[in-house]
């Protein structure tokens, strides 16, 4: 039977796009010391945050099994090209147009599209440098300085974080944007429903950290 | 640089060095013989338990046969937040292979989601000995000392290695390089249950100034240049490496009662 190239490529992008919208989401947004990375996680063990590279953090929503075999050859890719060459030339934007590559390859070549949508953070030494990378399912990548909201919901979580971001907030008005954001109006998320992590230019060579327990509900209250 | 993505039965997982074979990046490469005596070789390193963690210290010389090739070498590194590693040896290898530790350990931690546990870093440093044995039987030996905080049992511990790969935990010091058993010697003098950070110091510091006093690859202290051995404590809070100046202080202390004793 016949199908039309644009029929293959509206029902895989489908096909991508509800597997996305099932889970839950996540948001990364800049603030006055760097990068906050917050996604809504039950689980306290399959992360959806993590640590890439000094200064780089890795978000995934979709299929678990999908963005963590991405999310490690990402930590393979920066490892390598820093032991070739030097950490500091390990950048987020090469990160990106990697796994723009490999996300465009597989929708085009393979049967089943990848179901994830992932973001990929860097934190800058100065002020004002930090830059976040959108990754969607077909390869498609957009850059941003401001906010990145990927997983189910993502337009409605948009809207809610747009009213209240801000690049000046602390820590603990950013977290609180985001988890409002997350959350919505009828709603409430605790510290055990989170999972969040920050690349912040105070914490060293290796920036990022995970905001947990009594610190997160701290930050929360 | 491609992104690396394995198939399942090809995947090396948290190994840093499997991906390197993988990615065709021979880790050590055997080599042909050739005159020792032209390698750049670093020598006395030491580490001390405390009642508060472990202590690691090195002096800064390297040398090709004869010659002093550097002066202000580095022979003591964080291996990560909670552990450190000091060579002795072979230094262009040995740097290669304190690099590839650092990462590796690194690399684990990050595709794991947790630290490796403290044995499991050593049996790690083994593992790459045992690797480079070829190039240690051809005149490359390599040589570390191993140190840490362990979380578990709230103390510093330290292992001792053998150009085989041969693992041996230590209770309370180790010296290796070539005035290692001077060091030792001094060490095991003045070493007591529950010694302090700040008596740990001074004898590390001491053992090193006898080492140099007795053995010509070590290196003294080099008050004209102000140049002094590496200092680090590793606790629960990490590793930190002492100023410059703070052990110039205690090694002001040191001669200065040296003077006074002769």
């Amino acid at each position: 039977m016949y199908v039309s190239p644009e029929q293959m490529m509206k029902d895989k992008a489908d096909y991508a796009r509800k597997g996305i919208a099932r889970g839950r989401a996540a948001v990364g947004c800049t603030y006055a010391d760097g990068v906050l990375l917050c996604a809504e996680n039950p689980s306290n063990t399959l992360r959806k945050v993590s640590e890439i590279y000094d200064r780089i953090g890795f978000v995934g929503v979709g299929r678990y099994n999908e963005f963590d075999q991405l999310r490690i050859s990402g930590v393979r890719h920066a490892d390598f090209k820093g032991y070739s060459f030097s950490r500091e030339d390990v950048n987020a934007r090469s990160l990106a147009n990697q796994y723009a590559q490999a996300l465009g390859h597989n929708f085009t070549h393979e049967m089943k599209p990848l179901e994830v949508e992932m973001l990929v953070a860097e934190m800058s030494e100065e002020d004002g440098g930090d830059q976040l990378f959108h990754l969607l399912y077909d390869g498609t990548v957009m850059d941003t300085t401001s906010f990145v909201v990927i997983g189910g919901e993502a337009d409605a979580i948009r809207e809610r974080i747009e009213g209240t971001w801000s690049r000046e907030a602390d820590l603990g008005s950013a977290l609180g944007s985001s988890v409002n954001a997350l959350a919505g109006p009828d709603r409430q998320l605790a510290g055990d429903d989170l999972e969040v992590a920050v690349l912040a230019r105070q914490n060293g060579r290796r920036a990022f950290r995970r905001i947990e327990g009594d610190d997160l509900d701290g930050l929360l209250a | 640089m491609t992104l690396p993505i394995f198939v399942p039965g090809d995947d090396p997982g948290p190994d840093f060095v499997g991906l390197l074979d993988r990615l065709g990046v021979g880790a050590f490469e055997s080599t042909a013989p050739f005159d020792a005596a032209q390698i750049t070789h670093g020598t006395t390193v030491l580490a001390i338990r405390y009642s508060d963690g472990v202590l690691m210290a090195g002096d800064r010389r390297a040398t090709s046969g004869h010659l002093i090739s550097h002066r202000s070498i580095q022979k003591v590194f964080p291996a990560d937040n909670y552990s450190g590693v000091a060579i002795a040896g072979a230094a262009g290898p040995a740097m290669e292979m304190v690099r590839l530790f650092q990462l590796q350990l690194e690399h684990y931690e990050k595709v794991e989601g947790s630290a490796l546990t403290l044995d499991g870093k050593a049996n790690q440093l083994s593992q790459m000995l045992r690797n480079h044995l070829p190039a240690a039987m051809q005149g490359l030996m390599v040589v570390p000392l191993f140190a840490g905080f362990d979380p578990r049992t709230g103390q510093g511990r330290l292992f001792q290695f053998d150009v085989t790969g041969g693992r041996y935990e230590e209770r309370d010091y180790a010296a290796i390089g070539s005035g290692g058993l001077h060091a030792s010697t001094v060490v095991k003098l003045r070493h007591h249950d529950g010694i302090g950070a700040d008596e740990a110091i001074d004898v590390a510091i001491e053992a090193l100034f006898q080492a140099a006093d007795e053995d010509i690859a070590t290196g003294g202290p080099d008050t004209v240049r102000g140049i002094y051995p590496v200092v680090a404590l590793i606790t629960v809070d990490g590793f930190e490496q002492l100023a410059d100046d703070d052990v110039a202080a205690r090694t002001g202390t040191l001669l200065d009662r040296l003077r006074g004793a002769s």
